[in-house]
């Protein structure tokens, strides 16, 4: 069942990306996400970016017709939510890097605010195509968690890729995991990090998505449902897949190539 | 503990490991998926509905989910369509599964095309999706005049060799004459049932929940309307029933055999218990035949109307 909330904030956090937030009571572990159904629309699953409280909130950037229209709502739209849906980040390891790419740190966020409040140190590692692109630096820094930042053109911190910038931190300090969300050639890259430093990695993924109930097999990713089997799932389960980084399937369920 | 009761039966002449095929629209988009549903138990996997070209099906919301009773969907016959679709069937054949190949078209010539590729992909048998509620021009506007249904499989069945079962919809005054006039052009098998045409609102959007509107519900709810079904079909046809509709545990499935099934679909169980629940249904099958003194589930077959009308002493 949904339930029908009105939007309370809408925040422009980059060019490309806004943050929705409104009531939901329900409980939300960081990781998971909620189906988002704009009315008259479409309705998609979006990461849930801020977990706490009474006030839920998810940040999502614009890609398709939809997420474009979400980039215009205002505070008192009536939307719909369904869920939490998926599995979470396993909090438990101590010394956490976190690398995130464009969008990907919506997802990041939350749960790297909830392994500081549970005692772990998080070291994040943060890229985008350009600094304003960068989504939750602040709130990353805030949060007391170490951030390094990556851009393509070099408009703040390391010029280049974000996993150059996880690498070098990865063979300087010691971690327990990596946590990663961001384009799948990021995270099959993330992943090589991750297997050089014996540390595993766990990554967060997003296929089309239609019931998020493991039933219409939309979102089928080798022998996965990424909405019943994911969204985080350990990179040796996913990242050998003949799929990963190189498809996706479709609305019709055709393969796609990235 | 499973028992000891045989669960093969033979059905439409395809023989099955057990009664319980993964029902069409459900995990089908894939062919590792529909390898994961055998893996874990299924006695056979039916496809998506292949149509002749790829198709997204209708935009979100496609689902509403109600508590364990009930799912409404309109999903709208998303497939890959004909072309791409023989990979996936390969990757399910290749790990051993029973693959039942479900095609969907406007009409009898169209359903023939679609069932002669279908049919060259190696499948066991081809299911004909006569009865999906909520696609304009398929399924159940196709699949609602007797003559129609009886002019498709007809057709169908002078193109492939294969066992050709028709999918019956209960959105219909008399779904056993549709289930006759397959049994007439010739099908194989019937399956009975569809989804049950419905509908959801949000009070406060002031909208239908469906993109399309109108639905179709499965799940528990519809379990004694198929049944229902299944009943008068097996009083009208010769031809054997699958039963379909709401069938969540080994006790559904039989009430199902006792109406007159040969084998059952299940399709919502998997969103509400996971795709583990073939091989519960499977093991809690055989102790509850054991329980009953049935040695095979062949021997339950139509059990209830045999005790129609009489007062009998419960077992």
């Amino acid at each position: 069942m949904r339930t029908a909330v009105r939007l309370t904030e809408c925040v422009r956090e980059t060019p490309s990306t806004v943050t929705l937030r409104f009531p939901y009571p329900a409980s939300i572990d960081p990781g998971q996400f909620v189906m988002v159904w704009l009315p008259g629309d479409d309705e998609l699953p979006m990461s849930v970016s801020y977990t706490d409280g009474p006030s839920k909130g998810v940040t999502i950037k614009a890609m398709g017709v939809t997420s474009r229209h979400v980039q215009s709502l205002v505070p008192g739209a009536w939307v719909g939510i369904r869920g939490p849906y998926g599995n979470r980040f396993d909090l438990s390891p101590r010394r956490i890097l976190v690398v995130g790419g464009g969008s990907g740190a919506a997802v990041l966020a939350p749960a790297a605010e909830a392994a500081i409040r549970g005692g772990s140190t998080v070291t994040v590692a943060l890229g985008a195509t350009t600094a304003p692109e960068l989504l939750f630096r602040d709130r990353f820094r805030s949060m007391g968690a170490r951030v390094e930042v990556a851009t393509d053109d070099g408009s703040e911190g390391t010029r280049g890729f974000v996993t150059a910038v996880a690498d070098r931190l990865a063979r300087a300090e010691r971690f327990d995991a990596l946590w990663t969300c961001g384009p799948e050639v990021m995270m099959q890259k993330v992943a090589a990090v991750g297997a050089e430093i014996h540390a595993p990695v766990f990554c967060a993924v997003e296929r089309h998505m239609k019931c998020a109930l493991g039933m219409c097999d939309a979102c089928s990713l080798g022998p996965f449902h990424v909405c019943v089997d994911g969204p985080v799932f350990e990179a040796g389960r996913i990242v050998p897949l003949p799929e990963f980084a190189r498809g996706h399937r479709d609305a019709s369920g055709t393969m796609r190539a990235y | 503990m499973p028992g000891v009761a045989d669960l093969a039966v033979r059905c439409a002449g395809v023989a099955l490991r057990n009664p319980f095929l993964l029902a069409s629209g459900i995990w089908g988009e894939s062919g590792e998926s529909l390898a994961g549903a055998w893996r874990a138990g299924a006695g056979g996997v039916i496809t998506k509905s292949i149509g002749e070209s790829a198709r997204a099906g209708y935009p979100n919301p496609t689902v509403e989910a109600y508590d364990r009773w009930g799912m409404l969907n309109a999903m709208g016959l998303p497939n890959p369509g004909m072309d791409e679709y023989p990979r996936e069937i390969a990757v399910a054949r290749a790990a051993g599964a029973t693959v039942i190949g479900s095609v969907f078209a406007g009409e009898a010539d169209g359903f023939a095309r679609l069932a002669r590729r279908m049919a060259a992909t190696g499948v066991s048998a081809i299911e004909l999706n006569l009865s999906c509620p909520h696609a304009e021009g398929f399924g159940s506007e196709v699949g609602s005049d007797p003559t129609e249904v009886e002019r498709i499989v007809r057709t169908v069945v002078g193109e492939v060799a294969v066992p050709v079962v028709a999918k019956i919809t209960p959105n219909t005054a008399d779904p056993a004459a549709l289930a006759a006039a397959a049994e007439r052009g010739g099908a194989a098998a019937v399956s009975a049932i569809n989804t049950v045409r419905a509908l959801a609102i949000d009070v406060r959007l002031r909208r239908p929940v469906l993109a399309h509107g109108l639905g179709g519900l499965s799940g528990p709810a519809i379990k004694p309307v198929g049944l229902a079904c299944v009943w008068q079909i097996f009083r009208r046809v010769k031809i054997p029933v699958i039963g379909v509709g709401g069938i969540a545990t080994a006790r559904d499935a039989l009430e199902y055999v006792m109406a007159g099934a040969r084998a059952v679909e299940v399709g919502t169980a998997v969103a509400f218990d996971g795709i583990g629940v073939f091989g519960r249904l499977a093991a809690e099958l055989s102790t509850l035949l054991d329980e009953l003194g049935y040695r095979r589930l062949d021997d339950a077959v139509g059990a209830a109307h045999a005790g129609a009308g009489t007062p009998a002493e419960p077992i």
